[in-house]
């Protein structure tokens, strides 16, 4: 076991240090097992990557933490998550609320079809009653969070304007900025710069950078310099297994496990 | 092995390039076939109305609710139509009425909630449906909702407006709902996911989401739906009471353009003016099916220059 797993989680309520604790975690699509015994806690406000080969379970790991992965139907699993002191595959837990404390960036950038200003109020809407906020207060929260997401001065003259007619940088950027309305706790990112050039890159990591501290922040990365860059601890999988997780220096630097050390040298060498 | 691949593809290409010029033609021809097709209705609607459309009197045509189109020797005729033109605006404004949400309500529910089995049997059961010669649907307004109605409202004659917007309404809903489910279906389920988890429920989605994103498609189902009430003839015979009166209440029969058309043109001396007022009403019907075309088309873009 790794530093961060040598302990048993600790089951407060709210703050402990950890947002997300998963605890023999395992999932299955059908027959097919795709994560097996995943042991993780994830610490509040800092930004842990996960890497891994492709296929070996990071998006369906991910996807497990807002239950987004629910939607296929074929989904079963054990054990638990718990998110905000309370396990969310419990019956009666509510997937809207934990949705709204657990915010996903994807792959893709996906804006709504609407225009930028609905998209950045959607989430919103869906979890506060019709007439909740004044005209003014809305305003300002798109203001804020456009402002946030750095995408505020490109486009405050075109609010009313679809939000998919955007760059796909300014579409990751809207992506990220319309979860900032409803004060997420966690933020999942699955490989959010994948669809990005260079300089897109640069600029939607820096953004990530610059949200360490209010929020937690899981993001899945291909890119090994990527997650080496951008984040403080990182997970290494590898065939719906955890391998290691420590900080994200030690990770790269002494790698503890010797499939970890293959991993990182078979991609730089 | 890289040789054999380049070969192929370069194959590949050069039948694409032979093939590039004569498909582009065909889809060019196949474009203006259509516009030539509605020319040549428009001039034989044109050439059957003939003689009449300079010698109808047309303020008559439209204010007048009397239509005598064939008197008795030493009569004169009265072609008004504005009886006409009420019914057929009326039975389709009320089979709207029914089919919209009842056919957009199954589109999305064939489209977002239903799955496995269910969904393939309902898919099946809308193809029968959609099947159903109209006549067939004529006889279940004549024979099984006249009946119905003359219970419920207490009224002598249970062919009338609401038989006839029912039965067209109904008609024209397997029509909606496939188009409707296409429009639907055609939205990427990245939308799905991006709402879903921003915490919307599946029903948020749906009004929020989908309706928008499926708009041009969900309005164009709704056009078909509209432009088959308008159009169905056998059905709105039998349905509608066939009485050329302006009514005053949902359950007076009134009769429509195209029943008129269907029930007179045997009749009517090959010809005469009679025969010609005839296409003159089919021209109405165009012109009526033409205007909501292009009333739609600005309705979707002036939509599409707000959202
Ligand atoms: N909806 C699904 N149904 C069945 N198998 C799936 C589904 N999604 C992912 N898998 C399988 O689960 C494994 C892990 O996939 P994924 O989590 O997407 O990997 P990664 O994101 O690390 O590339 C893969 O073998 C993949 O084929
Ligand atoms: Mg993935």
């Amino acid at each position: 076991m790794t530093a961060t797993q040598n302990s048993a989680p600790l089951q407060i309520p709210g703050r402990d240090g950890y947002s997300v604790h998963v605890n023999d975690f395992s999932l299955w699509y059908g027959n097919f097992q795709a994560l097996f015994n995943v042991n993780i806690n994830i610490k509040q406000g800092i930004i842990t990557s996960m890497i891994g080969p492709s296929g070996c379970g990071k998006s369906t790991m991910l996807r497990s933490l807002n239950r987004i992965n629910e939607r296929y139907g074929n989904v079963k699993t054990t054990g638990s998550i718990t998110i905000l002191g309370k396990n969310i595959l419990d019956e009666d837990v509510s997937v809207a609320t934990l949705r709204k404390s657990v915010g996903m960036v994807f792959q893709r950038p996906n804006p709504l079809p609407i225009s930028i200003f609905d998209n950045v109020l959607f989430g919103l809407k869906s979890h506060t009653p019709s007439g909740y906020h004044s005209k003014r207060e809305l305003e300002d929260l798109v203001e804020q969070s456009l402002s946030e997401v750095g995408l505020w001065s490109e486009v405050k003259d075109q609010l009313k304007r679809k939000a998919t007619e955007l760059t796909l940088e300014q579409q990751q950027k809207l992506c990220i900025g319309r979860l900032l309305p409803l004060k997420p706790e966690i933020i999942l990112m699955d490989e959010p710069c994948s669809a990005l050039d260079a300089a897109g890159i640069e600029r939607i990591e820096a953004l990530i950078g610059g949200m360490r501290g209010r929020f937690t922040i899981l993001m899945v990365t291909h890119n090994m310099a990527q997650a080496r860059r951008a984040s403080d601890e990182c997970i290494f999988m590898l065939m719906g297994e955890i391998i290691e997780h420590t900080p994200t220096l030690d990770l790269f630097m002494n790698p503890v496990h010797e499939k970890t050390a293959m991993y990182i040298e078979g991609r730089y060498g | 092995m890289p040789d054999s691949t380049r070969k192929t593809r370069v194959n590949k290409s050069l039948l694409s390039d032979r093939f590039e010029k004569p498909i582009e033609w065909l889809i060019k021809i196949c474009g203006w076939s259509s516009l030539a097709a509605l020319t040549a209705i428009l001039i034989f609607i044109l050439k059957g109305a003939g003689p009449m459309i300079s010698k109808i009197n047309w303020v008559e045509f439209f204010t007048s609710t009397k239509w005598v189109p064939s008197p008795g020797t030493g009569n004169e005729p009265h072609y008004g139509i504005l009886a006409m033109l009420v019914g057929t605006l009326s039975t389709t404004a009320l089979a709207l009425l029914i089919s919209v949400p009842l056919g957009l309500a199954a589109a999305v529910y064939i489209s977002e909630f239903a799955t496995g089995k269910v969904k393939e049997f309902l898919k099946v059961l809308l193809e029968l449906l959609a099947a159903i010669p109209s006549i067939v649907w004529g006889f279940i307004g004549l024979m099984v909702l006249a009946p119905l109605i003359q219970n419920w409202f207490g009224v002598q004659q249970g062919r009338n407006l609401l038989n006839g917007g029912i039965v067209l309404g109904l008609m024209s809903v397997p029509l909606i709902v496939s188009l409707s489910e296409d429009a639907l279906r055609a939205v990427p389920d990245a939308y799905r996911e991006a709402a879903l988890a921003l915490g919307a429920s599946k029903w948020e989605i749906v009004f929020r989401v989908l309706f928008p994103a499926a708009r041009n498609g969900l309005l164009a189902a709704v056009m078909l739906g509209l432009g088959r009430a308008i159009g169905e003839t056998m059905a709105a015979l039998l349905a509608t009471g066939h009485a050329n009166q302006i009514p005053s209440a949902i359950t007076d029969p009134v009769r429509t353009i195209t029943a008129t058309i269907a029930a007179e043109m045997g009749e009517a001396p090959k010809n005469s003016d009679h025969y010609h007022v005839l296409f003159i009403l089919g021209l109405v019907l165009f012109v009526i099916t033409g205007v909501v075309n292009v009333v739609a088309d600005l309705v979707i873009k002036g939509t599409k220059k707000h959202v």
